[in-house]
């Protein structure tokens, strides 16, 4: 684990809602897309959530990624109700039950997908 | 009307020593001559951008080199759109006046220009440049989740999508202008390197130099015109995080409304060029549109639906998957292809009949969307 930035929710992922419409979001702005309002709510994600696609990936774009090949990359589908894109365990399956993360991988702060073995 | 009354394609592959601007040029010229005309005939130019030459100002940068001074010119970026976008604004334009005649082209030494890595960095950057990118992620990668979860839904398997790259490869076996010509099988697809898992590398499209050009024209000129009856587009999330529907793209809305602005049914069209950047784009377009069932578009290619002799051709010159890829001429060698098909003039590759066309290209991961119908004059 490690605290950097995610991007600013440290050891969480961050997603946003509207005050107005109640929409969600994940990419940070400071208006709802859909309704336009601003001032948005900025909230801690529980990081909970359901794997809804998923690569491993074996051609890196680079050294630093290619060192760590072959690398699991999922979407999930949050509690919280947006969808993120991750790193994951490479044994993670779709539809998996999985949990958040903040690792540091290829040098850098990443999102990182465990298998949440809590749910029941 | 609008007329697309010329076309010219270079051979996709390796052109050591050639610039996107070396490119653009001869495929321009070979287009105007396909069309009967020179130079001065021609007062408008419209671009797609290049990856290797990222000029602000590539439309003007062009016309200065190859000599040309024209009333409108400027450059485009839709992705992997481009191609067919830059002919449906050459419609418009050509419509409301503002230019008779119009050289829209696409070149780039998308192979050659750079190293291997730097072409894949560049591409991964249609991906958000802080929650994905940053990732490690790639067009493969950002392709390779979409068909995890469209398998999930409809069903297909990774045999399927090899179905579709054996047709391709078949496809451009026949055309001496292919950067892969010799022949592969499904075992050879499942077996090739991974390269984002379902995707194998015989499952991506290639990296070529290469270019490709057409006129555009308010009147029938030249002997082989066509016309440009319907387009339309569609724009998507630009990101697949923010995509809404995983299983919905536009595409098939998009090429209703452009059959709808021809007049024209799906069950009209003779000829199909789709793009297909992977297999599981082609797949993924094929089926929504409505061109094979959900989950059986390789199915289709192996009974042999889409080959030269069937009732829909598919990309008779091999498309992305094998006539190669080299960024904005990408999709405008279908275009090429239709319009030889449509003029009767694909000798071993002509299909049966061909009057009336869809051609469908997306850009970034299925994030923009442009339809064209072409039919014979």
């Amino acid at each position: 684990m490690n605290s950097n930035d995610w991007t600013q929710g440290g050891d969480h992922l961050h997603y946003q809602q509207c005050g107005t419409c109640a929409n969600r979001w994940y990419f940070k702005r400071d208006f709802c897309p859909t309704c336009g309002q601003t001032s948005p709510h900025t909230h801690l994600a529980s990081g909970l959530g359901k794997v809804c696609a998923s690569t491993l990936v074996h051609r890196a774009p680079s050294d630093e990624f290619r060192a760590i090949v072959p690398y699991r990359i999922v979407m999930v589908d949050l509690a919280d109700g947006i969808r993120v894109m991750g790193h994951a365990e490479v044994d993670v399956l779709m539809d998996d039950q999985v949990r958040c993360e903040v690792r540091t991988i290829a040098g850098r702060s990443l999102p990182y997908f465990v298998k949440d073995t809590h749910v029941s | 009307m609008s007329y697309l009354v010329g076309s010219g394609l270079t051979s996709y592959g390796k052109h050591e020593g050639s610039s996107t601007l070396d490119l653009m040029s001869q495929a321009s010229k070979l287009a105007l001559k396909d069309a009967g005309l020179s130079r001065s005939d021609i007062d408008g130019v419209i671009c797609g951008y290049s990856t290797t030459l990222p000029h602000l100002m590539l439309a003007t940068l062009f016309c200065e080199h190859f000599g040309i001074s024209p009333q409108y010119a400027h450059t485009v970026q839709m992705g992997g759109a481009t191609g067919l976008g830059l002919v449906m604004l050459a419609k418009q334009l050509v419509a409301s006046g503002a230019a008779r005649r119009i050289l829209v082209i696409g070149g780039e030494n998308r192979m050659t220009g750079q190293s291997r890595d730097s072409a894949i960095q560049v591409l991964a950057q249609v991906g958000h440049p802080v929650y994905e990118v940053p990732l490690g992620a790639t067009i493969p990668a950002y392709y390779g989740l979409l068909a995890s979860s469209y398998m999930k839904a409809f069903g297909s398997n990774e045999q399927d999508f090899a179905a579709l790259a054996v047709l391709m490869r078949q496809h451009a076996s026949r055309h001496p202008g292919a950067q892969f010509q010799k022949p592969i099988t499904e075992d050879d697809v499942l077996a090739s390197r991974p390269i984002a898992s379902p995707l194998k590398i015989l499952d991506c499209c290639s990296v070529a130099d290469g270019g490709c050009a057409v006129v555009v024209s308010s009147e029938p000129v030249g002997g082989n015109p066509l016309k440009i009856t319907g387009a339309a587009q569609h724009h998507n999330a630009q990101h697949i995080s923010a995509m809404k529907n995983l299983n919905d793209f536009g595409a098939g809305q998009c090429t209703q409304r452009a059959l709808q602005s021809a007049g024209r049914k799906l069950s009209e069209v003779e000829y199909i060029a789709i793009y297909d950047s992977f297999t599981i784009t082609l797949t993924m377009l094929l089926e929504e549109i409505g061109l094979a069932p959900r989950g059986q578009a390789g199915n289709w290619a192996r009974e042999g639906r889409f080959s030269q002799d069937s009732a829909t051709p598919l990309n008779l010159h091999g498309g992305l998957l094998s006539y190669g890829h080299c960024g904005v001429a990408g999709a405008m060698a279908h275009l090429a292809e239709a319009h030889l098909q449509m003029t009767g003039r694909a000798g071993e590759r002509q299909a049966r009949r061909s009057g009336v066309s869809l051609l469908h290209a997306d850009g970034g991961v299925l994030s923009s969307h442009v339809s064209l119908v072409l039919e014979s004059v």
